[in-house]
């Protein structure tokens, strides 16, 4: 079925691609696609929470090296939530495209089915070959949904994308994975992790290095500038993929190598882990602190993005039980609260074209549903109740108290605060100030077309939804520490 | 007939020569081209699967028996060339009809697929051979062959390169002659094997030295290592589209391979690498090329001129793996030379296909041909991807080996040159990419795409990138079995 769920997309692809010239049975095409793919990924999860783990070889590519598939919990929550987010993500990205009236709509819809395919290899991905593969893929795919605009100011967003995105994989990354080949003599993904005992604690702790700033996907700074440049996407771009899929795929790979490449033993001994750590939550900080800075709305994001991609790289290494689960079920928290807030953020865009904060005051009352989905996915990104967020923080403030760091507990709790402001001064703005004097709100503006609020809609609600009833995330990262 | 297989391969390309010449007509000389090469690629196949099943191949031309008469001597690492140069052979023969009628003038295509066939025939020869006067012969051949074709380029500039590539190519086979002529006053042999028994008693005078320094410079030249690759690139740029194709893919690769003979068979590794220090030599010269030709490479406005810098960045990796003498070392540059064979050969056929339609190579010619000329650019993507070693192209095997060769005796600064290198390979790539994705197409008649009988030639290069990139046991296997014969273990 893992082999299903790549295929899926890449026909659903195709198939958008042959009817590109009939825009509605295209945009069918989409939804019937990423419908059928969550389908698909939801009949994985009884048979996972039965304690099993399907597994499919494709081919042997070198001697020893395989391309394979193996469904686990960790990459099944993963898939689940990018494949449930498309089909929401794709509803939100018919009304905008159309109301937003972008160009080469078919070659967009197209490289988006294939980017889902992507994150779905890294999710289901067999060992870190594999990985590998389609973590590049999804790199490559993306390029053109990053560029789509094709001026001058997204050619150069694009080279800073690839760049570092490449870089680090190649340079950091692959060194990393021939050198866990070289001394473990296999790749694959195994409970307990497969380098205990290979190597010195010096050398593992250099291993460690490389895959943490290797994996650029999970802007760990330095690493971080690709996200705010892919900024230039569309939004629905920007929403699925560089809140959701894509950046998942680089929290997500730290969390499989720490968990089943160094194993959580191993990495709770290493002196390396602490210090990552702490780099993890100097991103923390650091990003929030830029997200202050900056009046375009999808450029805060980013930076809250970048905020948060490090919390879960930081319940990694803490190396503990609660680290782990808290950091995993941030991947599913962080993905529905982030994606209504950048929701939003277009639908804000197509209805009163505007890009800065400072612009969208008094903009609520025009536009009610909008700001308010935008307070509650605010809510669950600083991480109180009612909305999801609130679980995963609990888990990993668990987690940092675990490990005796309160230093790290104290990060979080700052970063929480610096959110609460820079996130919830834009909905309170928009609701309670007086609209800047040269602005055209009153006139003829109003919500966003029905498929963008219908999506925005569906991801708020899931947000409050996900306080009441996290069981499912939270069993399948349990059956994760526990396996 | 099987038992003459080994010069068959030689003799059938070899008449097949003087025969496109007489038959003065385009198209049919090609039809004789084609013929020779295809039995060229069908003889290497069986050759090579003969190897596999029942071990090394000796045949005696005449039945002259060795060391007196010439050898050929077939083991898995010339049956892998051989396999090379005859499979990118078959492959640019069928493009090179629609391409040579654009580029070169209707009465010199006779002496064209003449040329080529006689530079096919020497290359093959190279490898085949177990004789090393043999492999002058065959190498002054497939030279001076290649400097007509060169020569045969629509720029005046190609007759000056080829001119160029004459006097450097002439110094390379002078000093590999004078090499062989020590060689053979110290031991009074010429066959390799027998080379091979009788040096020992007398490497320890000052000649075999000499003799070593004398082919370790013309081989370099040969293969254009850095800093003796002054030739390569103006002969690439200007050569007709279908020349380059071939040469770019097999010329060096059979030099490379000249290297390995000479060191790993005639010298053996112990006394090339532990008394001559050779890797000392090669070593820093390849990480040099990596780097320096790559830099270069970015910086070039010609798109054949870019590639042909990458080629040179390429070489380097070859002879990176080479200068590693292990077994994983020796496999990476084995495997190299047919993974970068089938990438560059996709590339320049794409510059072909370019040519073809639009007239000119120069990068800013290419603005909008992703539109105009989708098919072929998109092979020029995959085939860049390749060079630059995305995962499931050949070009991340060739790099895995490297690496792991490079991280096996704990000299991770050289892995790391290896990866950086491929980043370059992205910022030479992309320049094109971004012109032809990003920039509108110039103003009047947008070119056409490509016609079928070169996009079909190049797509089978294309596939085989993939191909070979995904399932790569056949490839690594049979580059790993000539490495163990060429260093002599696991035997």
């Amino acid at each position: 079925m893992a082999g299903v769920a790549i295929l899926l997309p890449v026909v659903g692809a195709f198939l958008v691609l042959a009817l590109g010239k009939w825009p509605n049975l295209r945009e069918t095409a989409t939804l019937v696609t990423a419908t059928s793919l969550f389908a698909v990924v939801y009949s994985l999860l009884g048979p996972v929470r039965a304690g099993e783990t399907p597994s499919l070889t494709l081919v042997e590519v070198v001697p020893g090296v395989t391309l394979g598939l193996e469904v686990e919990p960790l990459g099944l929550l993963f898939a689940l939530v990018a494949s449930f987010l498309w089909i929401v993500t794709s509803l939100y990205a018919i009304g905008y495209m159309r109301g937003h009236h972008e160009e080469n709509q078919t070659r967009f819809f197209f490289f988006f089915a294939v980017s889902i395919a992507g994150a779905m290899g890294v999710a289901f991905a067999g060992n870190l070959f594999t990985l590998f593969a389609f973590y590049e893929a999804l790199t490559l795919c993306t390029f053109p949904l990053v560029t789509h605009h094709q001026t001058d100011e997204a050619r150069k967003a694009g080279r800073v994308y690839l760049g570092i995105l490449l870089s680090t994989s190649v340079v950091f990354q692959l060194l990393a994975i021939i050198w866990t080949w070289q001394l473990a003599g296999t790749v694959d993904f195994v409970p307990g992790g497969i380098l205990a005992g290979t190597a010195s604690a010096g050398v593992l702790s250099a291993l460690l290095v490389l895959y943490v700033f290797g994996v650029g996907k999970a802007a760990v700074m330095p690493f971080h500038r690709w996200l705010p440049a892919a900024m230039v996407a569309p939004t629905p771009v920007s929403a699925l993929l560089h809140a959701v899929a894509v950046v998942k795929a680089g929290v997500f790979t730290v969390l499989k190598v720490s968990v089943y490449v160094f194993g959580v033993d191993l990495l709770g001994s290493l002196a390396a882990t602490p210090w990552l750590a702490w780099a993890a939550a100097t991103t923390i900080i650091l990003a929030s602190l830029v997200a202050f800075t900056k009046d375009n709305l999808k450029a805060r994001l980013a930076y809250s993005t970048i905020s948060q991609l490090s919390y879960i790289v930081l319940g990694a290494l803490l190396a503990n039980r609660w680290g782990i689960i808290g950091g995993g079920m941030h991947i599913a928290m962080h993905a529905f609260g982030k994606i209504t807030l950048f929701f939003a953020a277009g639908a804000i865009l197509v209805a009163a074209h505007e890009k800065d904060i400072s612009r969208m005051r008094g903009l609520g009352r025009t536009m009610p549903i909008t700001f308010g989905a935008f307070f509650i996915g605010s809510l669950s990104i600083i991480g109180v109740p009612p909305a999801g967020g609130s679980w995963s923080k609990w888990f990993l403030g668990l987690g940092t108290l675990e490990a005796g760091q309160l230093g790290l507990l104290a990060v979080l709790m700052v970063s929480s605060l610096l959110s609460l402001v820079y996130l919830l001064e834009i909905p309170v703005r928009a609701f309670f100030s007086a609209p800047p004097a040269d602005s055209h709100h009153g006139e003829g503006i109003h919500e966003a077309p029905w498929q963008s609020l219908a999506a925005i809609v569906i991801t708020a609600t899931a947000t409050l939804a996900l306080f009441v009833w996290p069981d499912a995330f939270y069993d399948l990262m349990t059956l994760v520490v526990e396996r | 007939m099987s038992a003459h297989l080994p010069v068959l391969l030689i003799v059938v390309p070899l008449l097949a020569a003087p025969l496109a010449a007489l038959v003065r007509h385009p198209r049919g000389s090609w039809v004789v081209a084609l013929g020779a090469s295809w039995w060229a690629l069908g003889v290497s196949i069986a050759l090579l699967m003969r190897v596999l099943a029942d071990g090394t191949i000796s045949y005696e031309i005449g039945g002259w028996a060795a060391p007196w008469g010439i050898e050929y001597r077939i083991d898995v690492a010339n049956a892998f060339v051989l396999l090379i140069v005859s499979g990118i052979g078959a492959v640019v023969t069928p493009y090179a009809r629609v391409s040579v009628e654009r580029e070169v003038e209707a009465a010199r295509i006779p002496l064209f697929h003449t040329a080529f066939i006689l530079c096919l025939t020497g290359l093959l020869g190279i490898a085949v051979t177990g004789d090393v006067f043999n492999v002058f012969v065959f190498l002054e051949i497939s030279s001076l062959s290649a400097y007509a074709l060169i020569a045969l380029g629509q720029d005046r500039r190609a007759l000056t390169s080829a001119y160029q590539y004459l006097v450097m190519g002439s110094v390379g086979a002078t000093f590999i002659v004078i090499g062989i002529g020590l060689l053979y006053v110290m031991t009074g042999t010429l066959n390799m094997a027998d080379l091979a028994v009788r040096l020992p008693e007398v490497a320890a005078t000052r000649t075999i030295p000499v003799a070593f320094a004398f082919l370790t410079v013309g081989i370099c030249l040969k293969l254009a290592l850095f800093p003796l690759h002054l030739w390569l690139p103006n002969a690439y740029t200007f050569a007709p589209s279908s020349v380059t194709a071939f040469i770019a893919s097999t010329a060096t690769k059979v030099a490379v391979y000249m290297l390995l003979r000479f060191f790993f068979t005639v010298f053996g590794a112990a006394f090339s690498f532990d008394v001559m220090q050779l890797d000392m030599v090669l070593m820093p010269l390849a990480l040099v090329a990596i780097v320096s030709m790559s830099l270069v490479a970015i910086y070039q406005q010609n798109a054949k001129r870019l590639l042909a810098y990458s080629s040179l960045a390429q070489i380097g990796y070859m002879i990176l793996g080479i200068s590693l003498a292990s077994v994983t070392g020796v496999t990476a540059g084995i495997l190299h030379l047919f993974n970068h064979a089938l990438m560059k050969g996709a590339l320049f056929m794409t510059l072909g296909c370019v040519m073809y339609r639009v007239g000119s190579v120069r990068v800013e010619a290419m603005a909008g041909l992703g539109k105009t000329m989708p098919w072929t650019m998109a092979a020029f993507v995959i085939g860049g991807l390749s060079l630059i070693g995305v995962p499931l192209t050949v070009g991340f095997v060739s790099k895995w080996y490297l690496v792991l060769a490079a991280l096996e005796q704990g000299l991770w600064p050289l892995a790391v040159v290896v990866l950086l290198g491929s980043l370059l390979a992205v910022m030479y790539v992309w320049k094109v990419v971004e012109v032809a994705y990003f920039q509108p197409p110039p103003d009047g008649d947008p070119p056409a795409e490509a016609p079928l009988s070169l996009l079909v030639p190049t797509w089978a290069l294309v596939v085989a990138n993939l191909y070979f990139g995904i399932d790569a046991k056949l490839t690594a296997g049979v580059a790993m079995r000539a490495a163990e014969a060429l260093l002599g273990v696991g035997q």
